[in-house]
């Protein structure tokens, strides 16, 4: 019950946040759907219904996960900022209870804007789902958004490891996921040496399953799609599963680490 | 039981910094150099010292934020760092920056202070409303934004976050600094009502003297990470001949007290 209530606690504080700066949240937004559309209608002016499908999907699975990855990330950065930092970690709650209530919010929001973008981009956009398998789709998001969960706590580090440079970090750890995880293109096009980052990136198995998923993986310009079920992207879901294994309790042990280190060299505090 | 709340024993902490282009230059500064006191339950104790004496090192230490280097330090006769949530659950801070939501109001920010503590929802708001009011916050003002609200105001709601939880243990760092004469006396009459109540422990680092006689049953003068006297305020005086503490202090420590505000100096 006191955990409940300690979990609650980041979700109650997050919402009253982003109730306060609701401009802000109907900027990026906003943002977000013009960048979706921009990129989507590159599909439309090559009059191809797949590419335009293709880069929607991308764009719409980016816009779900990054969102996670980056609130999650920015998470201590955000508490530096504000001030609060020292009194989140001197209150009676685990590690493990704050950063699930930082965790389920992000993934609520994340939630939220993916509706806003969807929403907004079939105003410029004709999308039509019919034969993709959509069910399928909405698994592989929640499954891979435990994977991106992990990530962002491994990279929430980086503020309390510099509290001058640690954010910035953050956005180039995500700036770089954004590059290898084949979101618009395969991940094929990019140049080799960069190519063995896309394995640790779950967002390049989400991606090919979801594709699959919306029948959008066949060869040729058919505009009828033909998803396939979800017994047939086993082995992406089966990483993104072992990723999220690996991640979540990486995260959480390498959080712990690190804020032990702070707390020895005095990081924690607001100035740092 | 031990009666002491506090107990700190040869207490050291060193900062490393690295500075250069490659960050290899490393310098170093002890803030602690084996500090030690303790504080009986129910006691008020003041620790006087000026900018970068290690008061706040020292809190911040007591508050589980932050590892010494050496030393031992029991607080509410639990051991630091092996029993950091019991120490946790059991002592309320107040820092001299009021460190809030300042886009969220007062009555938010407790609500979420109090989650973070279990509390439920009414009875978060109705204490909340309680000692607010006791401060000399009007309720028609605690759903307004922090950042609406006077140094003062804030002050007030940063003493009310830590007095939430009902703390057998309270650590003041320099909490009336930088308030306006009226605040600083509505801070410190509450601060004598807690104390008369005797069930609350508070250990207070402060700049201001009079404050300091006012408030505290005992006092430690902190200079340079060494605590160089100790003793009830009026006995400090008599020991070097001075007629104010401020003069006990420069006889002590060899040096004056800075009264002007702390500005980010948080050793």
């Amino acid at each position: 019950m006191n955990a409940l209530r300690q979990t609650w606690a980041f979700i109650y504080r997050d919402h009253q946040l982003t109730k306060r700066y609701w401009s802000w949240v109907v900027v990026f937004s906003l943002y977000a759907l013009v960048n979706s559309a921009t990129v989507a209608l590159i599909g439309v002016a090559a009059h191809d219904q797949k590419l335009t499908m293709t880069l929607t999907i991308g764009v719409l699975m980016w816009s779900f996960l990054s969102v996670i990855f980056n609130e999650i990330a920015m998470s201590i950065a955000f508490e530096r900022w504000e001030g609060t930092l020292e009194y989140t970690f001197m209150a009676p709650v685990s590690r493990l209870v704050h950063l699930a209530g930082v965790s389920l919010y992000a993934s609520m929001y994340s939630l939220f804007r993916l509706v806003v973008v969807l929403l907004g981009l079939l105003l410029f956009v004709h999308l039509s789902f019919t034969g993709a398998n959509l069910l399928g789709v909405f698994f592989v998001l929640m499954i891979s958004s435990v994977a991106f969960i992990g990530l962002g706590l491994i990279a929430a580090i980086l503020p309390l490891l510099s509290p001058e440079r640690g954010a910035e970090a953050t956005n180039i750890v995500q700036g770089i996921l954004l590059l290898v995880s084949g979101i618009y293109y395969p991940v094929t096009v990019l140049p080799k040496w960069i190519q063995p980052l896309s394995v640790v990136s779950p967002a390049t198995y989400a991606l090919s399953a979801c594709r699959k998923l919306l029948g959008l993986d066949a060869t040729g310009r058919s505009v009828v799609l033909h998803g396939c079920r979800l017994t047939d992207v086993m082995p992406e879901l089966w990483k993104l599963v072992a990723m999220g294994i690996v991640f979540v309790p990486a995260g959480l042990y390498i959080f712990g680490r690190v804020e032990t280190w702070a707390k020895r060299s005095g990081k924690l505090k607001r100035t740092g | 039981m031990s009666s002491d709340a506090l107990l700190v024993q040869n207490v050291k902490k060193l900062f490393r910094k690295r500075s250069g282009l490659l960050r290899r230059k490393v310098s170093e500064e002890w803030a602690l150099k084996g500090v030690s006191f303790h504080v009986k339950t129910g006691e008020t104790y003041g620790l006087l010292g000026p900018n970068g004496s290690g008061k706040s090192t020292l809190i911040r230490i007591l508050s589980t934020l932050l590892l010494p280097d050496e030393g031992h330090v029991t607080v509410l006769g639990f051991s630091l760092p092996q029993h950091e949530r019991e120490v946790r659950e059991r002592i309320g801070r107040v820092s001299v920056d009021a460190a809030f939501y300042k886009k969220l109001s007062a009555m938010e920010n407790l609500l979420y202070n109090s989650y973070l503590y279990s509390f439920d929802r009414r009875t978060a708001m109705e204490r909340a409303t309680e000692i607010l009011v006791k401060l000399g916050i009007r309720p028609d003002r605690l759903n307004d934004p922090l950042e609406e609200m006077s140094r003062g105001m804030q002050q007030k709601v940063s003493i009310a976050r830590a007095l939430l939880v009902n703390p057998p243990l309270l650590l003041l760092d320099e909490p009336t600094t930088g308030l306006d004469p009226k605040s600083k006396r509505d801070v410190q009459e509450f601060l004598e009502e807690l104390q008369r109540s005797g069930k609350t422990t508070i250990l207070l680092t402060t700049h201001d003297m009079g404050e300091a006689e006012r408030l505290c049953d005992r006092l430690g003068m902190l200079t340079h990470g060494r605590l160089v006297a100790e003793g009830q305020a009026h006995d400090l005086m008599r020991e070097v001949g001075a007629t104010n503490l401020e003069d006990a202090f420069v006889s002590f420590a060899g040096e004056r007290l800075v009264n002007e505000e702390s500005e980010g100096v948080t050793l």
